[in-house]
């Protein structure tokens, strides 16, 4: 069937998706945990379906012996038999409870495992930081598809496995009783399946649309709450309202539309049992009058007839939820099969022995998978210890040179070297720890100031945290806070403006010590003054290593060692502020247009 | 809460609940008693036909082709009964369930745009919308097997009347194992629940962890932290992993219980009907009968157990929704008209704000701005001017003191007075889940070429027809496909199309490059969009020059007010503020003239 076609790793979306039966046994590979002990765990399961049939078999045993042996009724064998039946419903019971108990584990520490994988993994992969649109689909695969798995596995697979079993030995005790009455009772619940299945597709497609309408209905009723202020400052309470109504009726009609589907299915299994038994009463008679069967046998099979409906039911919902999960398991080993593309050399790759870092980009080019090129051929070395800024206009290139020179993307074309090392080559371990950029979004996590700073060196203390932010000139700042270190600073940071937010990345950057340090437009939101303060601050904590700054005010550029000037993902000029100004060239244009900003137009 | 409160509160939301549909619910649980009883039938007419077609016919060894009939018909006949009443059951229980969802849902968020800003601020963003939409869905959640329990109810009685009609020892099983496995299932719901919820909360953890690392992904790549993140992550999914097993545990305790109690009661059946038919007391059929509407029985009867499983959650999430609709405090207003034509006069009057918790904001505030002029608020990070903007549009209103727009206290004005003369541009655009021209309309009937001209002030013209749709281009939520420089050009928009008589900027250009920011500014400066009045925050200087006047805020006073020149002299702080630039320059200038070799000799590096 899958015959030796060498998957070729780099043309993944070409290649034929996964089957079912592969993504099962992969997934089961990758989480052997749900293989540890499946054989006690299916021998506990054969007795727990066995145990569905003592009822019918009881119920026969008393009224064909009990009552209607030869000698009138026989209360001893009913009591015997009663005794033993009871047993066995005990028994089974607790082969059920062992059964059930060794599925969750076996299953949650499974999936646990294959979670942690896959978020570890989404880590390595670009795409999390170059299609921000990407990230919640990112997110749902460590959440709602393992989720689905697991839901699958503890009240799908097994059950899907037990049901057939259920309706297996259910088969085999009415052949025992009636060739005839069996045939009779799976023609009539043939239909019940494929009917079912039938219906299935729909509710399948109204619950994907109610999940549509939930999502538009969430959006539209969080529009009051993220959006409070400019409903006020417009005035538009009233086609706010309306936009709501519309989205919450939306989602209502959706979910009676799958309700009355579901309505209409569920009891489809009732009408099933209904012929069923008329049927079985009937023909039954018939053969009975003929001799072919007891009462007892025929009583029996009304009794299994109800035996038939949850298995028929459940199979045609595990069916359909197989589908998911299997689609779910795919998506995850998706993840898990993507090569990391910046991928770390580990212990093969090379250590950046500690002191301020020389730069070279080797004639590096860079463009997006698929999108445009944004960088060409940038041929440049920047000395050991040399403080430089980065300028050029929105979309020049500038932000991709600090990805570059920190390892976020690899380049196309070219190297990038660090001390004449190949970044490709040196170990993250090392990389990270010498090399740090504070991004311009000042991301902080949902903690208080203190630990969001630890992130940038876990031992740091209050006191090493409290000098970092002395250093940059922050001390009044973190002062005027009321709760000092211990503020929280809200999920992604929005308890504090964004300016603030700036100042904590900044320290969280300053504490992890590197000696490569990449601004990129770190202080875009804070006020000039402060701006400077922290600039002048900076000057003075560079000195001794090396620092790129992506500048976005001139001022930046003015107080650098050597400014780099990007046009269009070409660097164009270079060379210190003074020389470059007046130059005549991009840099001249750049600057003095900054400067007229800074200039009361009246002067 | 004890049990008893959880019964009583519980009965008290569903009582709201039936209060709200009285019809829909008369007509679930009209069905689920049609259900209910058939049920119960259809155990009795197989006991009758056992004892009058099938018993005979086995003894007699022949049938009658009427008593075949009758069978089917019957047997048939009630099947399809109960059927209807499931499918009537089900789908009004559903219909009843979502309009109540609906309905609070409409509620809540009709509470939201009512209720003041004031109290938005006092609410995180995430408990609001929690309130709308999950602890909704909690509160009305019992509703969907209510129809269902009240049917069981319907059934029980109706098997006690028949089983006590059929045989008085065979009814005692019944009474036994009955309320057993009722109890037992509510007991199985009450070891559950707390360990179910705990379980979602982990799962949210789970979640938020994976949301919040992905957003970061740039800083734990940076810095290296992949494995610590990993860690956190793990440690929080094993934590899940143990909480989810903790709940199987139950699961897989009570369910073979609950499938075992029906199982042995039939047996007890079995015994006891056979003693009773050697004596003579009981035939055949009704053995046949009680054993059957044991099977029948067993599943339904939890259905009153899940009833009271999802009740504690139902009064958490009744009691939150409840907490908002109560909410007191509602923005009051005048019936004053925004009539007057031409730019707006804005005077500040002695103005003080504070947050509920925190020393105030803003206090002692006075400034006017005549009509037509230009005035910039400058401050530094922190020290108000957000919450002083929020002010002259009424967003919120001041603690003490007023604010008027053309000698009108912004509170007289009626609903909708000052939206209508004042306009704001906030720092953080906010887009409507709409198109580009929705958005900048908001409803308001304004011809294409008014959007265009507005777009086109706010420099957003070109990049707008750039997109595949141009102006009617779908944002997406939040406006997400948009860069934060698109957004708050959009927003600008949105303020100009209106021509406001008072435009109030906050900072509303610092997502947008200077050179954007400079044409934009020189676009209003040029009237653009007619005569108004202007206030705006601002650090840039040429933002400043279009001021007629500045007011400079620090610390949530006025510390100087006048034209930029005058406050350049008579404010150390303001000239500190935004000089910081070119005083930097001059320093630097100056240093580099003393010391010209002082970065190269500064710092050798030391011998190993």
């Amino acid at each position: 069937m899958t015959t030796a076609t060498a998957p070729t790793p780099l043309s993944a979306p070409a290649e034929k998706q996964q089957s079912g039966w592969a993504v099962l046994r992969r997934g089961l590979a990758l989480s052997p945990e749900f293989k540890q002990g499946i054989a006690v765990t299916l021998v506990l399961a054969a007795i727990a379906t066995a145990g569905r049939i003592i009822v019918p078999l009881a119920v026969q045993q008393t009224i064909d012996n009990g009552l209607r042996g030869d000698g009138g009724t026989d209360l001893a064998l009913v009591r015997w038999m009663v005794a033993g039946a009871a047993l066995a419903v005990i028994a089974t019971a607790i082969c059920s409870y062992a059964m059930n108990v060794r599925i969750y584990h076996a299953s949650e520490r499974g999936l646990a495992t294959l979670r942690v994988r896959a978020f570890r993994h989404v880590h390595d992969l670009s795409t999390l930081h170059q299609q921000t649109e990407r990230r919640g689909s990112l997110v749902s695969r460590v959440t709602g598809d393992v989720d689905t798995i697991t839901r699958f596995i503890q009240q799908g697979g097994l059950m899907v496995v037990i049901s057939a079993g259920q309706l297996v030995v259910v088969t085999a005790l009415m052949l025992a009783y009636s060739w005839q009455l069996t045939l009779l009772v799976w023609v009539c619940f043939a239909p019940l399946f494929f009917l079912l299945k039938a219906f299935q597709k729909r509710v399948a497609a109204a619950a994907v649309a109610v999940r549509v309408h939930a999502g538009r209905m969430l959006g539209a009723i969080s529009e009051p709450v993220v959006g409070a202020s400019v409903v006020r400052a417009h005035g538009i309470e009233e086609r706010t309202a309306a936009r709501i109504d519309e989205a919450i009726d939306g989602h209502r009609v959706a979910q009676t539309r799958a309700q009355t589907l579901i309505a209409l299915t569920f009891p489809m299994g009732e009408v099933a049992v209904g012929v069923a038994n008329a049927a079985v009463v009937i023909v039954g008679v018939l053969l009975g009058v003929d001799g072919q069967l007891t009462l007892g046998e025929l009583v029996a099979f009304l009794f299994l007839v109800t035996l038939f409906v949850m298995p028929v039911q459940f199979g045609v919902e595990v069916l359909n939820e197989a589908q998911n999960a299997l689609a779910g398991w795919r998506r995850v080993l998706e993840i898990l099969d993507a090569e990391p593309d910046i991928a770390d050399p580990g212990a093969a790759g090379a250590d950046l022995p500690r002191g301020p870092v020389e730069v070279r980009f080797d004639n590096v080019g860079y463009a997006y998978p698929d999108g445009p090129r944004v960088l060409h051929g940038v041929d440049v070395t920047l000395a050991a210890r040399s403080r430089v800024a980065v300028v050029g206009e929105t979309g020049s290139g500038k932000t991709t040179f600090a990805k570059l020179l920190t390892r976020i993307v690899d380049p196309d074309e070219g190297r990038v070297l660090l001390d004449g090392i190949p970044l490709t080559g040196v170990r993250f371990a090392s990389l990270r720890a010498r090399v740090v950029m504070v991004p311009q979004d000042g991301f902080l996590f949902d903690a208080s100031i203190r630990d969001n700073v630890r992130y940038g060196r876990p031992d740091a203390d209050d006191a090493a945290i409290g000098t970092a932010f002395a250093d940059l000139g922050l001390a009044d700042w973190l002062a005027g806070l009321p709760l000092g270190l211990d503020t929280p600073v809200g999920q992604r940071g929005e308890s504090l403006s964004a300016g603030e937010r700036q100042l904590v990345a900044l320290a969280r950057a300053y504490v992890a010590d590197p000696d490569l340090l990449v601004l990129d437009e770190a202080t875009s939101a804070v006020d000039p003054a402060t701006e400077v303060r922290i600039q002048r601050a900076l000057d003075g904590l560079t000195r001794g290593r090396t620092a790129v700054f992506i500048a976005h005010r001139m001022s930046t550029a003015e107080s650098a060692d050597e400014v780099l000037v990007f046009d269009r993902g070409v660097l164009v000029e270079r060379g210190p502020h003074r020389e470059l100004v007046g130059a005549g060239g991009t840099y001249s244009r750049l600057h003095a247009s900054w400067a007229a900003q800074q200039k009361p137009a009246a002067d | 809460m004890t049990d008893k409160d959880v019964l009583r509160r519980g009965m008290q939301v569903l009582g709201v609940a039936i209060r709200e549909e009285p019809r829909i619910f008369a007509a679930a649980v009209g069905a689920s008693a049609l259900y209910g009883a058939t049920t119960v039938a259809s155990a009795l007419i197989l006991g009758q036909v056992t004892d009058r077609v099938i018993v005979p016919a086995f003894r007699d060894g022949e049938t009658t082709t009427a008593a075949m009939v009758t069978t089917f018909a019957v047997v048939f006949g009630i099947a399809l009964l109960k059927a209807l009443g499931i499918v009537g059951r089900r789908l009004w229980a559903g219909v009843m369930q979502y309009r109540l969802q609906a309905t609070y849902r409409r509620r809540v968020t009709r509470q939201y745009l009512r209720l003041p800003l004031a109290w938005h601020h006092r609410h995180p963003t995430g408990a609001l919308l929690s309130n709308a939409n999950a602890d909704v869905e909690a509160a009305w959640f019992p509703i969907a097997p209510l129809p269902m329990a009240t049917g069981v109810v319907v059934m029980l009685v109706l098997a006690a009347v028949s089983m006590l009609a059929t045989d008085w020892a065979l009814a005692l099983v019944g009474f036994v194992i009955f309320p057993a496995i009722f109890f037992l299932n509510v007991a199985y719901q009450r070891r559950q629940g707390p360990l179910a919820m705990r379980a979602q909360e982990l799962r949210a953890d789970v979640s938020a962890i994976a949301h919040e690392s992905f957003d970061g992904a740039l800083v734990v790549k940076t810095l290296g932290r992949e494995n610590e993140e990993a860690a956190r992550f793990e440690a929080a999914a094993r934590e899940l992993a143990d909480a989810n097993i903790a709940v199987g545990r139950v699961r897989a305790l009570f369910d073979p219980l609950l499938e075992a109690l029906p199982s042995l009661g039939v047996l007890l059946v079995l015994l006891a009907g056979s003693i009773r038919i050697s004596h003579g007391d009981l035939d055949p059929g009704e053995l046949v009968q009680i054993a059957y509407l044991f099977t029948l029985l067993a599943f339904p009867v939890r259905a009153i157990g899940w009833l009271l499983g999802d009740m504690p959650r139902a009064i958490v999430g009744y009691d939150r929704v409840r907490s908002v609709l109560d909410a007191e405090g509602e923005s009051s207003y005048g019936d004053a008209a925004a009539e007057k034509t031409g730019p707006a006069g804005l005077q500040a009057r002695a103005v003080r704000f504070g947050y509920l918790d925190g020393a105030d904001v803003l206090s002692d505030v006075t400034f006017d701005v005549e009509p037509g002029r230009t005035v910039a608020v400058v401050g530094p990070t922190g020290s108000g001017k957000s919450t002083l903007v929020s002010l002259l549009v009424r967003l919120v209103d001041p603690s003490s003191g007023a604010v008027l727009l053309d000698g009108t206290d912004l509170r007289d004005f009626r609903a909708g007075g000052v939206a209508a003369a004042a306009a704001l541009v906030p720092q953080q655009a906010f887009l409507f889940d709409d198109s580009i021209r929705d958005n900048i309309t908001l409803g308001l009937d304004v011809p294409d070429e008014d959007v265009r001209a507005a777009l086109r002030i706010a420099q957003a013209e070109e990049f707008v027809d750039r997109l595949p749709d141009g102006i009617h281009t779908q944002v997406g939520e939040r406006g997400t496909s948009l860069s934060g420089g698109q957004r708050q050009r959009i927003a600008l928009a949105r303020a100009l199309v209106r021509r406001p008589r008072l435009l109030v900027m906050d900072d509303a250009t610092s997502a947008v490059d200077p050179r954007v920011e400079a044409a934009i500014l020189a676009g209003l400066r040029d009237g653009g969009t007619g005569p108004s009045t202007v206030v705006v925050v601002a650090y840039r200087k040429a933002t400043i020059a279009l001021a007629d006047e500045v007011v400079f805020i620090e610390d949530g006073k006025v510390a100087g007010r006048g034209p930029h020149q005058e406050l350049l002299e008579s404010s150390l702080g303001y000239r500190r503020l935004v000089d910081a630039y070119e005083r930097a320059a001059r320093d630097r200038e100056q240093n580099a003239a003393a010391a010209p070799a002082d970065d190269l000799t500064e710092d050798e590096e030391v011998p190993a």
